[in-house]
């Protein structure tokens, strides 16, 4: 088990390098005087320009400036924001928790939905059933999800009237932050119909980034469901005469559920790409709309810095999934350990 | 030894009517999905719509009909008769979007191309040269997989500059990990059978083993992959041109059509409506297609 989970984060340190790596030649690689591109300011006198390489560390050799920033990385520092000349850091762990909010309801939308889909249209395999919630999967995945979005947009907000189309919470509330969470913070506040607030604000957004991961998970679900059917002990339990349900539910879906996990644990990159258009669709403030807006207002440290955090976030996600994918089926760990 | 050595001499004498069969086989597999023989004659029809452009739209994608402004999709009226409406400006919706076929699908192709030329010679060189060659090249791919496509195609569109090409390039460089990974795993599966080592001990050198020996035998899985990204290839061009990294308009292309009449989407629902409608239903097809190819081509992998 101990050599197990060492090998899995052994395979992560090349990634961060390379991603490192990644990250520093993305700032040396923009184009025109890095100095112009990163501070912004035209129409430098030379000693200002000197005093800002300097400043930037960029009259030092690249080696040495590469080894600065990895130095820096690992001591929690990501660079300033040019725009707002706070750590990098600081913006995005105050932005992230709306993301995360965001991506959770909408992974909990997908496997509420995805998994009892994938489970009828096995059992129903072959039936009008099976090919109309396939058919209707495959429009899902075919989405693209940022004209989904407006589309809603067009229909709930605009004709009819029904859903907010942009924030997380009505500006007639005001939630004190206590865990970033607008959920969790506007049930703890004292304001009557702030939590109404947040969940109305999240519909929308939730089922935008939702549709991609619920086709996914529902097909998955289906093909991992006609594979266990097919069982020796799927249809011992049939034969037994167990109910549906319970054949169904208990014997089948538990052993389907280890690839189900896995594809649930390979939707976190899927919902962070998602999470940039929907964010910048639906004025969430999170993280892509936050890194959407850094790349057109040339925030180059904070594009450099949100970078590093997200593959971080996203290595990380992967890595509990492979332990937990290896405690769910022993088999993986022996093999590769 | 003998059995080995002459087996591929036999198959060679016998090639023309093994492809033709092939061929056979293969429709007949393709065509039991009715879906995908659907999704096929639909990507013909747009294929078809995009060469022909000239010919098929009503009006010059760029005209502007300065009468017509915003107008609702219409036909058979005396004035303003355009049956996707009109933009801001007056320009033809339909126009637009039959002329904006013509970028997505060379978009979805380049991408495809550029995947697969630079996915199978990275693939091939890693699994021939083994060792520290095909760990570089490895970690080179696991550090752009974990970095979400469309953030890595924004920092690459950021250094190269927005535009339709460099939206292209730098989403070729996205999806370049998948064909890597599929070439390199498939070759090393291929390279430990008889028929190589026969090649081998009949002389044959290393690239000649790489391409012509082996890469024939690797190629089912990755035109299977190479349609996946088709599709994916259309989605992020247009998601790129939506965030105004990619095609800039006026330029008729589809993300950018979505971008450009944002702020109308309102008060001239048409005008985002239809060009949403095109990339959906051209994705669709594309993935209906690929999913008959992976049952007709790929018997190992689950039929879905």
């Amino acid at each position: 088990m101990f050599s197990f989970v060492l090998n899995r984060i052994a395979l992560l340190v090349p990634i961060f390098f390379g991603v490192t790596i990644v990250s520093f030649g993305f700032i040396r690689l923009l184009p025109g005087d890095p100095v112009v591109a990163l501070a912004g300011e035209r129409d430098m006198t030379p000693a200002r320009h000197a005093e800002m390489m300097a400043k930037l560390g960029l009259d030092k050799p690249a080696w040495q400036q590469y080894f600065d920033y990895v130095w820096n990385l690992l001591h929690g520092d990501f660079g300033t924001s040019v725009l707002t000349n706070r750590p990098v850091l600081d913006e995005f762990l105050e932005l992230f928790p709306a993301t995360v909010e965001l991506s959770v309801t909408a992974m909990l939308l997908a496997i509420v939905i995805g998994v009892p889909i994938g489970i009828f249209a096995a059992v129903k395999r072959g039936t009008i059933f099976d090919q109309g919630l396939m058919g209707l999967s495959l429009v899902g995945y075919s989405m693209p999800i940022f004209w989904w979005g407006l589309l809603l947009i067009i229909l709930f907000g605009g004709i009819w009237g029904l859903t907010p189309v942009s924030g997380r919470i009505s500006f007639l509330f005001d939630v004190e932050t206590i865990t970033g969470f607008l959920l969790i913070d506007s049930l703890l506040s004292t304001d009557d119909g702030a939590f109404a607030s947040a969940v109305h604000h999240m519909i929308l957004p939730t089922i935008v980034l939702g549709t991609i991961p619920l086709a996914i998970i529902a097909r998955q679900t289906r093909s991992a469901m006609l594979e266990v059917l097919s069982e020796d002990y799927v249809r011992t339990a049939r034969a037994k005469g167990l109910s549906p349900l319970r054949v169904y539910g208990l014997h089948a879906l538990r052993n389907a559920m280890i690839t189900v996990i896995t594809v649930i644990g390979l939707q976190v990159g899927t919902l962070m790409a998602g999470a940039i258009l929907t964010e910048s669709i639906f004025s969430w403030p999170g993280i892509g709309k936050w890194i959407i807006f850094s790349v057109f207002s040339r925030d180059y440290y904070a594009v450099q810095g949100g970078l590093v955090l997200i593959a971080m976030i996203i290595m990380s996600v992967n890595l509990i999934v492979d332990l937990m994918y290896g405690l769910i089926n022993p088999r993986i760990m022996h093999t590769s350990s | 030894m003998s059995k080995s050595t002459t087996d591929p001499i036999a198959t060679a004498a016998r090639k023309p009517s093994m492809l033709q069969q092939n061929l056979v086989e293969f429709w007949y597999y393709f065509s039991a999905s009715k879906t995908a023989v659907i999704g096929l004659a639909f990507l013909v029809g747009i294929i078809f719509m995009a060469i022909f452009a000239d010919f098929i739209a009503p009006h010059d994608p760029a005209a502007q009909y300065r009468d017509c402004l915003e107008q609702a999709p219409a036909w058979g009226a005396d004035k303003c008769n355009f049956l996707f409406g009109t933009d801001y400006v007056g320009r033809d919706m339909l126009s637009r979007i039959i002329y904006g076929t013509r970028l997505s699908l060379v978009a979805g192709g380049i991408v495809v191309l550029l995947c697969l030329s630079l996915g199978i010679v990275c693939g091939l060189v890693a699994g021939y040269f083994r060792g520290w060659v095909d760990t570089v090249i490895m970690r080179i791919m696991d550090t752009i997989m974990s970095v979400p496509g469309l953030l890595m195609a924004l920092v690459l569109v950021a250094i190269l500059g927005p535009g339709l090409l460099n939206a292209m390039i730098a989403i070729s460089i996205t999806y370049l990990p998948h064909f890597v990974r599929l070439t390199r795993s498939s070759y090393i599966t291929e390279s430990s059978k008889e028929y190589v080592i026969a090649s081998k001990v009949a002389g044959a050198g290393k690239f000649r083993i790489m391409f012509i020996t082996i890469l024939p035998n690797c190629m089912a899985p990755l035109i299977v992959q190479g349609t996946l990204i088709f599709s994916s290839g259309i989605l992020d061009t247009a998601a790129l041109g939506f965030l105004g990294m990619g095609a800039q308009p006026p330029t008729p292309e589809w993300g950018t059509l979505i971008a450009e009449n944002r702020d109308l989407m309102l008060s001239a629902p048409w005008t985002v409506t239809f060009p949403g409608l095109a990339i959906l239903l051209a994705v669709l097809a594309i993935n209906l297609m690929g999913d008959g190819l992976r049952d007709a081509l790929d018997p190992k992998m689950k039929r879905s």
